[in-house]
């Protein structure tokens, strides 16, 4: 099952990348992408299982809008202190670190993933549930975990907000 | 009308990616720089593209579609690359024990 996803996935993207749809283009295409699937399908799905439900791939797309609009709010944040005259005073980088309740490692790479794009913070190491993080000021500090832990355990973990 | 909202978008990529290389210029240390270069280059190249996609698609056709399609896969790839790259440099500057900059009271 984790193999036919894998090779829908693949020819999906092979078609548009191709863009061709004569029989010689595309039987190739099957071609390759069955190899490719059969190859190497438990890269996708770790260890050949499917997730437990789609939820989770909705939870993703419902999250994604709101992560990207983090991503400007704080890339505009971040250029206001570089563009800060007196830019020294504003910045206090500091490591800090903090236990998440993200259980499934894919919620927690997402969060940590998170962590990095939104300007201001990059995750250093995440060991078990201890993420480290590298913060450039104290705001962005004081802001984790915070709403995106929460927004990332309500989108994939299914959590209440 | 379309011109104009990619000539927007554009214009607020160059926007980040001007910060952005200044911020490299103006922080203080590798770590610092390392966020200015990370992160307001991800946003700057997403929006670029972004912008192309939708320049491409000027008359709505199937292989302009296309063509935005693989605009945008770019963009998803740099969205993931990208935090990656920048943990793992991150990452591998502090366990070569590369000091970060640290504020101290009364000096500059």
């Amino acid at each position: 099952m984790a193999r036919l996803i894998t090779f829908v996935i693949l020819f999906l993207f092979w078609i548009m990348l191709s863009g061709m749809f004569d029989a010689f283009h595309l039987s190739l295409g099957v071609l390759s992408c069955a190899l490719v699937a059969w190859l190497s399908s438990d890269l996708l799905f770790a260890g050949g299982k499917l997730p437990s439900s789609p939820r989770s791939l909705i939870g993703l797309a419902l999250y994604l809008p709101w992560l990207f609009w983090q991503i400007v709010v704080a890339n505009v944040q971040v250029a206001a202190i570089v563009l800060h005259p007196r830019m020294l005073e504003r910045i206090n980088p500091q490591i800090i670190r903090f236990r998440t309740r993200l259980k499934t490692p894919f919620a927690r790479v997402t969060f940590g993933q998170s962590i990095t794009l939104t300007p201001g913070t990059i995750t250093v190491n995440v060991d078990g549930d201890e993420f480290t993080v590298y913060a450039l000021t104290d705001d962005s500090a004081g802001s984790l975990p915070g709403e995106m832990e929460r927004r990332v355990a309500a989108a994939l973990e299914g959590e209440k907000v | 009308m379309l011109s104009f909202i990619v000539a927007l978008v554009l214009a607020a990529a160059v926007f980040f990616f001007a910060v952005g290389t200044l911020g490299i210029l103006r922080f203080p240390d590798f770590y610092t720089r390392l966020h200015a270069a990370g992160k307001c280059d991800t946003l700057a190249s997403m929006l670029a593209l972004f912008a192309v996609a939708l320049f491409t698609l000027q008359d709505w056709t199937f292989a302009e579609l296309l063509v935005s399609l693989k605009i945008l896969a770019i963009a998803g790839f740099v969205f993931i690359a990208s935090p990656t790259a920048c943990h793992a440099i991150t990452r591998a500057a502090l366990v070569l024990g590369v000091e970060p900059w640290e504020r101290r009271e009364g000096k500059k």
